[in-house]
């Protein structure tokens, strides 16, 4: 059943009153002046402040220069996690002895935090750059790897048995049969190795970093400027979607020719 | 390609293996940084250290109390953000999944704070709340909510046609319909919801320590590096990492209590 257009008109219609009763609502505490505009600073002041971040430099650079510090960190840390977590899944899901050997050490570190990583992160790269790869790196891993492995596993036998008959060896096998089988699988791990990727950063800017979106929004903390923190928090929101926007694109790409 | 699991003294291929790549692992470890010293105590602790760090924060303290204070502390601010996160943020989701006009007037300012990283929420909740433990319950609510909420939508749009209809033409209504339709419909989901909430808020609140706090197993962290002792980072990280894995464990304890029908158990 296909939703009439009178639907959709009345679904637009409630969307734009949730809106408005969103930011009626923000408004209304500040202009009763139960928060200070200093601590609840009004829509309008954040948009206003977010303008003016791209040509007033804070914390030492614009907000482009922050952002941009921030996603070379990101596709570092991300590359790195997705070089190495979907062959190393692949390849898993392939020879059971290095899954038996990988498995309890990747068990065994999966339940840290990837921000518990920061101390160590400082103490073995200082103030360069490897640190936040090092964080986004543990963010992002799991998920790539995880994904590749199901991936890899969740094959149907058949192919492999004919792949087996025809005489495709193992180097084979895991490029032209696992890895295309694995996509779906991997993409969606890619997705949400993005997403935790990018919370990682955000989270190693926080402590250790003198750049960055992160940076940014901890220095507006300590100036107590709210609209700065809150400008800053919209920008690290709206990159993340584009990034996961990108990916869902990849992922069209790479399964145009599948038919559902 | 399957394979038959040989068995070896009653325990499988598997776990052999297993214990013996940790048991290599500790070795190298232990040659590494003890017997060779080529890596120095100062990059990561050797095994002797990391037990004397131990010893010390689990029986004289470190960092204003003693490990299981922290470990309490830490525990009691993940349930309380994580409790008040899946009080509000199931009925919500239910709510949103059920009336497609509560979802149209909510979704705009969901949509708006959903893609904010909870982490990037810790400043605001420190302008706001300070250093102490309400701003930390605070972002952690913040992670915790957004999955709980989309979750427990997804169960309850997942609810098979007929089973609703079934309901409506059976006349159920009102609370019996949410308790006896809608949250057994929904709960595959709401569980999945609710083990991301759960390692959501535990990573924030690392974080939220790490940024500033007097106890918990963040601050040992903040406190370690500060000092410059590897072996009691080392600790708190393990401990961070045990109490992640048991608390989801507990969860997925209670996922099978509550849901007796699915016989296979979901892990994390």
């Amino acid at each position: 059943m296909k939703a009439s257009a009178k639907d959709m008109f009345g679904t637009a219609k409630l969307s734009l009153i949730g809106l408005m009763a969103f930011l009626g609502i923000w408004y209304l505490v500040d202009l009763s002046q139960l928060v200070s505009t200093k601590f609840l600073p009004m829509p309008h002041e954040v948009l206003l402040k977010l303008i003016e971040l791209f040509h007033i430099p804070f914390a030492g650079n614009l907000l482009q220069d922050h952002m941009m510090a921030s996603l070379q960190r990101y596709f570092w840390g991300f590359g790195l996690a997705v070089l190495i977590g979907v062959p190393l899944g692949l390849l898993m899901g392939w020879f059971r002895w290095l899954d038996d050997v990988v498995t309890p050490l990747f068990d065994s570190v999966r339940f840290i935090a990837p921000v518990a990583w920061v101390p160590f992160a400082a103490l073995w790269f200082g103030t360069g750059a490897g640190g936040p790869t090092l964080i986004i790196f543990a963010g992002a891993f799991p998920p790539c790897l995880i994904n590749a492995y199901r991936g890899a596993k969740g094959i149907e036998v058949r192919y492999l048995e004919a792949a087996n008959m025809l005489g495709v060896g193992s180097f084979k096998t895991i490029t032209e049969v696992l890895l295309p089988a694995a996509i779906p699988s991997i993409i969606a791990g890619l997705r949400i190795g993005a997403g935790l990727g990018w919370l990682s950063l955000v989270g190693a800017e926080l402590i250790a970093a003198s750049s960055g979106m992160g940076y940014l929004i901890v220095k507006g903390q300590a100036a107590v400027a709210t609209e700065i923190v809150m400008a800053g928090m919209l920008s690290i929101g709206f990159v993340g979607v584009l990034i996961d926007v990108a990916i869902r694109k990849m992922e069209s790409f790479l399964l145009r020719h599948r038919q559902n | 390609m399957p394979r038959s699991d040989t068995q070896i003294v009653g325990l499988s291929r598997r776990t052999w293996l297993g214990v013996l790549t940790i048991v290599v692992v500790l070795l190298v470890w232990w040659l590494l940084t003890s017997v060779t010293g080529w890596i120095s105590a100062v990059r990561f602790p050797p095994p002797k250290d990391v037990g004397e760090a131990f010893k010390q924060i689990a029986l004289q303290g470190y960092g204003n109390g003693k490990l299981h204070q922290h470990i309490f502390h830490s525990f009691k601010l993940v349930m309380m953000g994580f409790g008040v996160a899946v009080a509000v943020g199931v009925p919500l989701g239910l709510l949103m999944g059920y009336s497609r006009k509560a979802e149209a007037l909510i979704n705009p300012a969901f949509l708006l704070l959903r893609p904010i990283p909870p982490l990037a929420w810790i400043p605001l909740a420190i302008v706001w709340l300070g250093l102490g433990d309400a701003a930390k319950v605070l972002v952690i609510f913040v992670a915790a909510f957004v999955p709980s909420v989309i979750n427990s939508y997804t169960g309850v749009r997942n609810i098979d046609k007929p089973i609703m209809e079934a309901a409506q033409m059976l006349g159920i209504r009102g609370f019996k319909f949410v308790t006896d339709v809608l949250v057994p419909g929904a709960f595959p989901m709401i569980f999945t919801g609710l083990r991301l909430s759960l390692q959501a808020s535990w990573t924030t609140l690392v974080a939220a320590e790490l940024v500033g706090a007097l106890y918990g197993l963040g601050s040992i962290l903040n406190q370690g590096a500060q000092d410059i002792y590897p072996a009691m980072i080392l600790i708190a990280m393990v401990f961070v990492a045990i109490c992640g894995a048991l608390s989801t464990a507990l969860l997925g304890y209670a996922e099978t209590k509550a849901m007796p029908w699915r016989s296979e158990r979901v892990t994390a």
